[in-house]
C-alpha cells in the first residue's frame, strides 16, 4: 500500500526533463554566452574588458534610447489602461450574448498577426488616410496632418495592439469584485464617483497591476509597430539592438546593450509584481 | 431608492463616461481588422481610405506574388515543427510540475515561463551567437529550436490550468480499482486535459507563426518567414498586396479562433 501513500495526481519531476534539457542548452547557455560575449572590447570578440558597458555608461546615447523605450511603455500603459478599464467594466455589465462577443473582438486581436494591425495602421494614419479624409471633409484642416511618423500615431497604434492584454486582466479582477460592496457603498450615502474610486478601482487594482505588467513588457519589447508607424526617426531599445548586430555586426556592443536592456526589463517587472502582490493583500482585507 | 438627487446626477455622468470610453475601445479593437479587410478591394496603386473604386486585382496579384508564397511556406512549416515540439516537452513537463508543490517543481516553472517576459530580440540575437559559435548555419531547424524555447510557455500554462482543475478523486478512484499509473495517464488524464493542450497548441502555433523577434536573428533569404517579409515589403514601398494578404491572414485566424473556441473555450483558457 505505501506505493499508493503518495500523491497520485503528481507526476514524477523527470516527465519535465526533456524541456530542462532543452532550456538548458538552447536558453541557458544562450544567454551565459551573451555575457560572455558582451564582455569583450573589440568586434571581433578577441579581447576581453569592459569597454562596452563603459561606452553605454559613458556616452548616454544608449541610456537615452532606454529611457525613451520605458517611457514609451509607460505612456501606451497609461493610455491602455484608460481604455481598458471603461471596456472591462462595460463588459461585466453586459448579457452574457454581448459578453461571448465582446471576448471574440477583445481575444481576436491576439491572435492576428501584429503586422496585419499594424499595417492597418498605415493606412488610417496615412496622408490619405481614413483620420486625414474625414478632417479635410469636416473641413477642419485644410492639408493633411503628418500623422504617420509621429509619437502620438505611434502611442495610438501601439494602444491598440496592446489594448487586449490589459483588458483581460482586469475584467477577471472585475468579475471577482462583489457588486453589494459597491451597493452597500452606495446604501451608506457615497455617490458615483466616490464608489467608483474609493471601493471599485483599489478593489481592482490587482487586475490593473497585471494587465499594465502584461502591456508594459510587450510595449516595450516590440519593434514592428515602431518600425512601421514610428518610422526611422524614432530609435528604441530593440531596433537598436538590431541595428548594432546586423547591420554594424558589432556583437559586443549589441550584447551588452540586449543585456542592460534585459536587466531593466526585469527590473520592471520584478517592482510592478512586487506591487501587484502588495495590492492582493491590499484588496483581500 | 435611497439614492438621492445628487447621487443621481453623478451616477449618469460617471456611467455615461464609463461606456463613452468603452465604445471607444471597442470601434479601436474592430476598426483596423475592417480597414484592412476594405482597403484590400481597392482598385487603385493606393492606400487611400475609403477606397475609390472595387477590384479583386489585388487578390489575382496575391496568387502570383511568389516570394509571399515562398515566405508563407516556410512559416508554416517552421510553425508546424514548433508546435509539435512545443506540445509533446510542455505537456510532459506541465505533467511533472503543475500540481508539484515541490522548489525544484516551482523553479522549472519560473525557468519555463521566463522567455513570456524576456524581450525575444535579446534571446533571438544571443541564439544567433550560440550558433554561430557552434559553427552551426542558420536554417529551417535552427528556427524550430528558437521558436520553441518562445512558444512552449504557451501550452504550459493551459495545460497546466487544465491539470488543476482535474478533480484528483478521479485518479485516485482510478488507482485504488487497480489500474497503473501508465494507464491512468493514458486513459483519464490525458482525454481530460486534451482541450487544454489543443488551445495551447493552437497558440503556440499561431505565435510561432507571427514570431519576428527571434526569426529576424535566425533566418536567412532561403528560411525567408512570413511577418519579416511583409514588414521588410512594407517597409520599402507601402504595396496593395499587402493588403489582400491581410485581409486572407484575418479570415483564416477567425474562422480558426471560431473553430477553437466551439472545441476548446479558447477565450476562457487565454484569460487563464
Amino acid at each position: 500500500m505505501s506505493a499508493r501513500n503518495h500523491d497520485v495526481t503528481v507526476y514524477s519531476l523527470r516527465y519535465g526533463l526533456p524541456l530542462a534539457a532543452f532550456f538548458v542548452l538552447f536558453f541557458i547557455t544562450p544567454l551565459l554566452l551573451l555575457v560572455l560575449v558582451s564582455l569583450h572590447d573589440d568586434t571581433a570578440v578577441s579581447v576581453w574588458g569592459v569597454a562596452q558597458y563603459a561606452k553605454i555608461f559613458g556616452e548616454g546615447l544608449a541610456l537615452r534610447v532606454l529611457g525613451d523605450t520605458l517611457w514609451l511603455g509607460v505612456q501606451v500603459t497609461v493610455l491602455c489602461l484608460g481604455l481598458g478599464y471603461a471596456l472591462a467594466w462595460a463588459y461585466v455589465r453586459s448579457s452574457p450574448t454581448t459578453q461571448k462577443v465582446l471576448m471574440m473582438i477583445i481575444v481576436m486581436p491576439l491572435l492576428t498577426s501584429v503586422v496585419v494591425r499594424t499595417f492597418a495602421w498605415v493606412v488610417i494614419l496615412g496622408r490619405q488616410g481614413i483620420v486625414n479624409e474625414l478632417l479635410l471633409g469636416w473641413a477642419w484642416i485644410d492639408k493633411p496632418l503628418r500623422l504617420l511618423y509621429s509619437r502620438e500615431g505611434l502611442i495610438w497604434a501601439l494602444a491598440n495592439v496592446q489594448l487586449p492584454l490589459m483588458t483581460l486582466p482586469l475584467i477577471t479582477t472585475l468579475q471577482r469584485l462583489e457588486s453589494n460592496l459597491e451597493d452597500a457603498s452606495a446604501a451608506l450615502g457615497a455617490n458615483a464617483w466616490r464608489t467608483f474610486r474609493r471601493i471599485t478601482v483599489p478593489l481592482s487594482l490587482p487586475g490593473i497591476i497585471a494587465g499594465s505588467l502584461l502591456t508594459f513588457s510587450a510595449t516595450i519589447t516590440a519593434f514592428i509597430t515602431q518600425s512601421l508607424v514610428g518610422g526611422g526617426q524614432m530609435l528604441f531599445m530593440p531596433m537598436y539592438i538590431y541595428q548594432q548586430a546586423s547591420s554594424l555586426q558589432n556583437w559586443p556592443y549589441a550584447a551588452a546593450i540586449s543585456l542592460v536592456f534585459l536587466v531593466a526589463v526585469i527590473g520592471c517587472v520584478t517592482l510592478l509584481s512586487y506591487l501587484g502582490r502588495l495590492s492582493k493583500g491590499y484588496a483581500t482585507t | 431608492m435611497s439614492m438621492g438627487r445628487r447621487n443621481d446626477l453623478s451616477d449618469i455622468v460617471l456611467k455615461a463616461t464609463l461606456y463613452l470610453v468603452a465604445w471607444a475601445a471597442l470601434i479601436l479593437l474592430l476598426a483596423p481588422t475592417l480597414i484592412v479587410l476594405i482597403v484590400s478591394f481597392t482598385d487603385s496603386y493606393s492606400l487611400r481610405f475609403p477606397p475609390q473604386g472595387f477590384s479583386t486585382r489585388w487578390y489575382v496579384a496575391l496568387l502570383k506574388a511568389f516570394t509571399l508564397h515562398f515566405a508563407a511556406w516556410n512559416s508554416f512549416l517552421v510553425a508546424s515543427m514548433t508546435t509539435l515540439l512545443c506540445v509533446v516537452m510542455g505537456t510532459a513537463a506541465s505533467l511533472a510540475i503543475a500540481r508539484s508543490t515541490s522548489k525544484t517543481a516551482r523553479c522549472l516553472d519560473a525557468l519555463f515561463m521566463s522567455p513570456l517576459i524576456l524581450p525575444g530580440l535579446a534571446f533571438g540575437l544571443s541564439a544567433l551567437i550560440f550558433f554561430s559559435e557552434l559553427g552551426v548555419p542558420v536554417s529551417m531547424t535552427t528556427l524550430v529550436i528558437g521558436h520553441t524555447v518562445v512558444c512552449v510557455p504557451y501550452v504550459i500554462r493551459t495545460t497546466s490550468s487544465a491539470l488543476m482543475q482535474l478533480p484528483p478523486t478521479l485518479l485516485e478512484s482510478a488507482a485504488s480499482l487497480g489500474s497503473s499509473r501508465a494507464h491512468a495517464l493514458r486513459r483519464i488524464t490525458l482525454p481530460l486535459i486534451a482541450p487544454g493542450i489543443a488551445a495551447g497548441a493552437f497558440i503556440a502555433f499561431m505565435s510561432s507563426f507571427d514570431n519576428t523577434a527571434v526569426s529576424l536573428f535566425l533566418r536567412d533569404a532561403r528560411t525567408d518567414m512570413l511577418p519579416i517579409r511583409m514588414w521588410q515589403d512594407l517597409e520599402s514601398k507601402l504595396d496593395v498586396t499587402i493588403a489582400a494578404l491581410s485581409s486572407v491572414l484575418v479570415i483564416v485566424t477567425l474562422v480558426m479562433m471560431i473553430v477553437m473556441e466551439k472545441l476548446t473555450g479558447i477565450s476562457r483558457r487565454i484569460r487563464g
